[in-house]
């Protein structure tokens, strides 16, 4: 102990830049915006404390309720991206697989692609009437939707690009974790005449539960942050953008459409709630699943 | 102990962080000195075309001939981060010098004091009103006073695929037409080129290229006083021409343009007319289909009258530039002639400066002087008021989707008006 008391504030000093950093760049954000949030802010400042009359608003606000829905249930369709993850990751690690490096290349891709530019790629995919997509189901003699203007469609679409585009990550975390799975583990499972399958079931997906769960954490947390892919793929005067809007594309709206940057600081309070409580929900109950042994 | 005292330090250097910035000499009536040489210092300036850069960095250059000691940075964003960005400046008062404006923003920047008005330019004869339509300076006004300093300037006409036209055996359109002979010649179109999936109207269903045109041809109005005009009788029947269009299957519908922009139809052959703007040249140009485009005024509504919204842009210097004296001397020089002739050339945009635009109507071969017969004989201001982006949402939230729908625009104009008028009661 008293040879860290002589260390005296040099620690500190070399705390200091990250220290700043949160400080500015993250606490007094985080602040601000809850201060904003009982203000009426203009678009360039100058605010009047108003009390609770944005939270107010906001509960008797019906596009909030659609948008958390609308959030929800993208979160859920990019969550399913997990288990593809564990399931293409444990394919690609399998020794002896030739190419595996250019498979991997492959899926991470569009982790690394702009998300912007990937929409717009997305856009012409999409398309109703010239989309490769349709005219891909029109060879099955299915007749497609216009998947970026029709409601629930939409969201669907922006889903699935967005759950294409976590793999590429889920599987970088998921191939670590499986690296870190001891091989005896399969010999001795082998030896005692356990498949694939069951040694899949019983070694690899137990095993894999903390970078699961971590991946769990991460994934929500950016699903409830939708903007860009809905922006970019469906454009903001898309008729469908109503019914289709995220939380943060509200908060967007009210900020620099609205100019009502006290309800927006209210919209960005409320996705900080909904999102600490999912993780530390997450957190409590990865007890009864998460093995660290 | 030692934590509080670096608490202490953070929350003062988060202070000073926030308090810098402002604090600098009044730019209202900021003049230029008669000596070019006496001019110094750094300014920037903000645009967001691309297409436009080097025009501006020429202007820059011409400017830097007769101010050698001014430097000015030109800073580009993209239109759909631009107004996000300056708004987020305007709020820390690191606004750019001088920057581009556009109608819709005029009052809320004007009005929330983030823009220096022209009076001083004005007074010393540096900047002429008089140079630039009128319908742009009032645009560009606010409580009396002018902030902007018109840049260029747009209006709409009718363009058609001259090819598409033939194929139908169509008569093409003339300066006589009015919107039933639109409308016929749509049904024609679409008998004789609909099975092949060419729609009759690339119309985009928008508010500046389609129904303020006709709203405002109709004897109607968007705004005034302060008020929807969208509840108006006449107003309601320019919508209703639109919603009878889509209606037909004449012209897509607003979640089709969504997906596919009239634009992108019209320009590659898949459309045979639309109502669009002056700014579309360069895409024609473009286009697979440049060969076979035409431009005629458009269409007469009823009555026989026939009106187009002019919008332009316009440069603007902030209240809180840091160089007051150089960002005027830039001001008046991007107002000036010498200015809007190398705009002119660039040929991106038509040039608000009265008697340059010569270059830009031999731009392309497309009878673009109906533009500019536009802007001086049967143009209105475009509408704005100080939150104008507020309702701006509501339009094409609620009457760009309902074009074609089952509720008649008798419902869905007086729908949106008290919506809009709810909205203009708390611009303040």
């Amino acid at each position: 102990m008293k040879a860290r008391r002589a260390d005296g504030s040099w620690p500190w000093l070399f705390v200091l830049p990250t220290f700043l950093g949160v400080v500015v760049f993250y606490l007094w954000p985080l602040l601000k915006t809850l201060y904003d949030s009982f203000t009426e802010t203009g678009p360039f400042g100058g605010s009047t404390w108003v009390g609770a009359e944005n939270y107010s608003t906001l509960i008797a606000d019906g596009e909030v309720y659609r948008a958390v829905v609308n959030t929800v249930v993208y979160t859920a369709i990019v969550l399913l991206g997990i288990p593809l993850a564990v399931l293409f990751a444990s394919l690609l690690n399998r020794p002896g697989l030739r190419g595996a490096m250019i498979y991997r290349t492959l899926f991470f891709l569009p982790y690394v692609a702009l998300p912007t530019a990937i929409s717009l790629v997305w856009r012409i995919i999409y398309n109703g009437e010239y989309g490769v997509l349709n005219q891909a189901l029109g060879v099955l003699g299915i007749d497609g939707p216009s998947w970026i203007t029709e409601p629930w469609f939409a969201l669907i679409a922006v889903a699935l690009l967005g759950l294409w585009m976590s793999i590429g990550f889920n599987m970088i975390v998921l191939a670590a974790g499986l690296k870190g799975i001891p091989g005896e583990l399969y010999e001795a499972a082998s030896l005692d005449g356990a498949s694939r399958v069951q040694q899949f079931r019983s070694i690899t997906v137990p095993l894999l539960t903390p970078s699961i769960f971590f991946l769990s954490v991460v994934t929500t947390i950016a699903g409830f942050q939708l903007f860009d892919q809905l922006f970019a793929l469906l454009g903001p005067t898309n008729p469908v953008m109503p019914k289709t809007q995220s939380l943060v594309f509200l908060f967007y709206d009210a900020a620099f459409v609205g100019n009502d940057r006290g309800y927006a600081a209210a919209v960005a309070v409320l996705i900080l709630a909904v999102v600490g409580l999912l993780t530390l929900f997450q957190f409590r109950f990865q007890r009864r699943w998460v093995s660290y042994d | 102990m030692r934590i509080t005292a670096l608490l202490a330090g953070v929350v003062l250097a988060a202070t000073a962080l926030t308090a810098c910035g402002g604090n600098s000499d009044d730019a209202a009536d900021a003049k230029v000195p008669d000596d070019p040489a006496q001019v110094k210092g750094d300014l920037t300036y903000a645009i967001w075309d691309v297409n436009q850069q080097p025009a501006m960095q020429e202007i820059v250059k011409a400017f830097n001939a007769k101010y050698p000691n001014v430097k000015v940075s030109i800073s580009l964003a993209a239109f759909d981060q631009y107004f996000t960005k300056l708004k987020t400046q305007g709020s820390s008062d690191s606004l750019p010098d001088v920057f581009w404006m556009n109608g819709p923003n005029l009052q809320l920047f004007a009005g929330n004091k983030q823009l220096a008005p022209l009076d001083g330019l004005i007074e010393d004869k540096q900047v002429d009103p008089a140079n630039y339509p009128k319908a742009l300076n009032e645009l560009y006004s606010w409580d009396g006073k002018q902030y902007g300093v018109p840049k260029d300037f747009d209006t709409i006409a009718l363009w058609y695929n001259k090819k598409l036209f033939a194929e139908a055996k169509v008569a093409e359109p003339t300066a006589d037409w009015t919107w039933d002979d639109y409308k016929a010649a749509a049904a024609k179109l679409k008998a004789a080129l609909g099975p092949k999936g060419i729609y009759a109207s690339g119309d985009e269903l928008g508010n500046q290229g389609n129904y303020y045109p006709a709203i405002m041809s109709n004897g109607g109005y968007v705004i005034k006083d302060g008020k929807s005009g969208y509840g108006d009788p006449k107003s309601i029947e320019g919508l209703q021409f639109w919603s009878d269009m889509v209606k037909a299957g004449y012209t897509p519908t607003a979640a089709q343009n969504a997906e596919t922009p009239g634009r992108e139809r019209f320009f590659s052959g898949k459309a045979a007319m639309m109502w669009n703007g002056n700014w579309l040249v360069s895409m024609a140009l473009k286009s697979p289909v440049k060969n076979d485009l035409a431009i005629v005024p458009l269409p007469k509504a009823p009555s026989g009258e026939r009106k187009t919204p002019i919008h332009g842009l316009a440069n603007v210097m902030s209240a809180k530039a840091k160089n007051p004296q150089a960002a005027a001397a830039f001001l008046a020089f991007l107002g000036s002639k010498d200015a809007a002739l190398i705009q002119a050339k660039a040929g991106a945009a038509n040039p608000a400066f009265n008697g340059t635009q010569t270059d830009f109507v031999n731009s392309a071969p497309y009878a673009l002087k109906t533009f500019i017969d536009a802007a001086a004989q049967y143009s209105e201001p475009y509408p704005v008021s100080k939150d104008t982006s507020v309702w701006n949402k509501l339009e094409t939230d609620e009457i760009a989707p309902a074009f074609g729908g089952d509720k008649p625009m008798s419902e869905v104009g007086p729908a949106v008006a008290a919506k809009m008028d709810e909205a203009l009661g708390k611009e303040k």
